[in-house]
């Protein structure tokens, strides 16, 4: 990694410590990144002069604090003041309450304060990138296609929302708990989801899927023994080891079966094998180690050389109960026809409401393939054409334009 | 709620259009991205436009009527067509956009219309 990317890093992390720590006690987000932005700033001008001091956090820590209590002290407001000097009480009354020193890490809770049920589940990723990883509103509103002033204004409503209903990042019921982590999980994958078509489209720059993972990684430091978890981080690694196989030298998008096992990166694919075995010795199952286990089923080609089609197939049929989501139902359809026939595949892929995959791109592509397989050449091109125009991915699109153009001289 | 969809081309685009050897992957972009939108039954209203050479601008300035040939502005990119959809938020029009078959896409909600 350069010097730089490090340096950025370690100020990220430094951020996402901070404001973790000083939101799960002040519960105003928004405050307390006003404090963390000005306690930044004096450090920009005193440590060139000063020297950095031994323990920047803490010292950024300190100066964040008192901007929070002076603003606290200037809100007049009483009824605004409240919560406040509650959070305040709170803090001091804290047995691990900071002497400067050492303070717990409290981005586990900020995850946990980012998945509250309150939080709209869309607005969940965005909000933990940004307090936890310190990501700009700009860059998340383009990895999810929306107008940045908007996602700007949609993470202040959020943060808002967080004070005024004083949302805490614990559960009231305790048996909430894993539901809560659950969304966690779900909001982490849906930053890696973004990042992998940000990549898929070409962009250089890096993607949300190494935020993602970061953020996988970080959860695994905080409960190491969860094996959704482990799950979760093993699904992104496996498929971030295939990411430079996933183009040629000309850039044209290759899929999984036509892929060059030997481009695929094989530290990640043992990092995430091992991850996917710890979490199989908890004997709980669930959605994200099914996800693993389909990715780690493709992995073993490299060893065996032949793709476990039906094995692929009945991890799908699993994960299809527990999950019954679009994504899950066109992924079944596509393991089943490898490993069954297009025919069958197709009647599970039939079986899906028209009105649900009217503009699901993949619904598309597979139609288009199956279709190419059953020589039934005038619905494969009508299905190609509508996945063409349904992709974001001009690699994608150029791809699919060439399986259909095969197609141009058949009845 | 209707927004319109700007899509600016190049240089390269607009040529493409009457190159025989491009003209045939520049239509065939459109031809898909044309039906997914038309299946999805969101269309108000779409229409290419030709070359901005082609282009007349008419400015008024003081009292004064000038026709100009060519575009307004002269840039590099230059509205090569738009499409009015119908859809319930910007974050839905964005969606079609990044669709496009072109690099540059302006999105834009519409008025409602006068009374």
């Amino acid at each position: 990694m350069e010097s730089h990317r490090i340096v950025e890093r370690t100020a990220r992390e430094a951020y996402g410590r901070l404001l973790s720590y000083l939101t799960v006690r002040w519960r105003d987000p928004q405050d307390v990144e006003d404090a963390l932005g000005d306690a930044f700033l004096s450090a920009l001008e005193a440590w060139p002069k000063t020297g950095i001091p031994d323990k920047p956090e803490a010292w950024l820590l300190t100066i964040a604090r008192r901007r929070l209590i002076d603003r606290a002290r200037r809100v007049r407001v009483s009824a605004e003041a409240l919560p406040t000097l509650l959070a305040m009480a709170e803090e001091a009354g804290h047995p691990s309450a900071p002497s400067g020193a050492e303070w717990p890490d409290e981005r586990l809770a900020m995850m946990l304060l980012c998945a509250h049920p309150a939080i709209d589940p869309a607005m969940r990723t965005p909000l933990m990138l940004q307090t936890v990883l310190g990501l700009d509103a700009a860059r998340i509103a383009s990895a999810f296609i929306v107008k940045p002033s908007t996602m700007s204004q949609r993470l202040t409503r959020a943060k808002a929302k967080i004070r005024a209903e004083r949302l805490t990042f614990e559960p009231a019921d305790a048996e909430a708990l894993p539901a809560r982590l659950d969304s966690v999980l779900e909001a982490v994958y849906a930053a890696y989801g973004s990042g992998w078509d940000e990549a898929a489209a070409g962009s250089s720059g890096g993607s949300l899927a190494e935020e993602a993972i970061e953020l996988g990684r970080l959860l695994l430091r905080f409960v190491p023994r969860e094996p959704e978890v482990l799950g979760l981080l093993a699904l992104m690694l496996h498929c971030e080891a295939r990411r430079a196989a996933r183009h040629d030298g000309e850039g044209n998008y290759v899929p999984l079966s036509g892929q060059d096992g030997t481009k695929w990166d094989r530290g990640l694919i043992a990092e995430a094998e091992r991850h996917l075995h710890a979490a199989s010795q908890a004997g709980r199952i669930g959605r994200f180690q099914l996800m693993a286990a389909i990715q780690s089923v493709h992995a073993q080609r490299l060893r065996t050389g032949r793709t476990e089609w039906d094995a692929i197939a009945q991890l799908y049929e699993g994960l299809v109960r527990m999950q019954p989501t679009l994504g899950a139902f066109v992924s079944r359809s596509a393991a089943v026809a490898e490993a069954y026939g297009a025919d069958r595949g197709m009647a599970l892929l039939a079986s899906i409401p028209s009105a649900e995959v009217a503009n699901y791109q993949p619904y598309w592509a597979l139609a288009g393939h199956l279709y190419k397989r059953m020589h039934r050449y005038a619905e494969a091109r009508s299905a190609y054409s509508r996945a063409i125009g349904l992709s974001a991915d001009g690699a994608v699109r150029r791809f699919l334009t060439r399986q259909s153009d095969g197609l141009r001289m058949r009845p | 709620m209707s927004y319109t969809l700007l899509f600016y081309e190049s240089q390269e685009d607009f040529a493409a259009r009457t190159d025989p050897e491009r003209q045939e992957a520049y239509l065939a972009g459109w031809t898909h991205y044309v039906h997914a939108l038309r299946e999805a039954g969101i269309v108000v209203f779409g229409s290419g436009l030709y070359a901005p050479e082609t282009a007349a601008t008419l400015k008024r300035r003081g009292g004064d009527v000038a026709v100009q040939d060519g575009p307004f502005p002269e840039t590099k990119e230059q509205l090569g067509g738009i499409f009015v959809i119908d859809v319930p938020d910007m974050d839905a029009a964005l969606e079609w956009a990044a669709r496009g078959p072109v690099d540059t896409v302006e999105v834009r909600q519409n008025l409602p219309a006068l009374k």
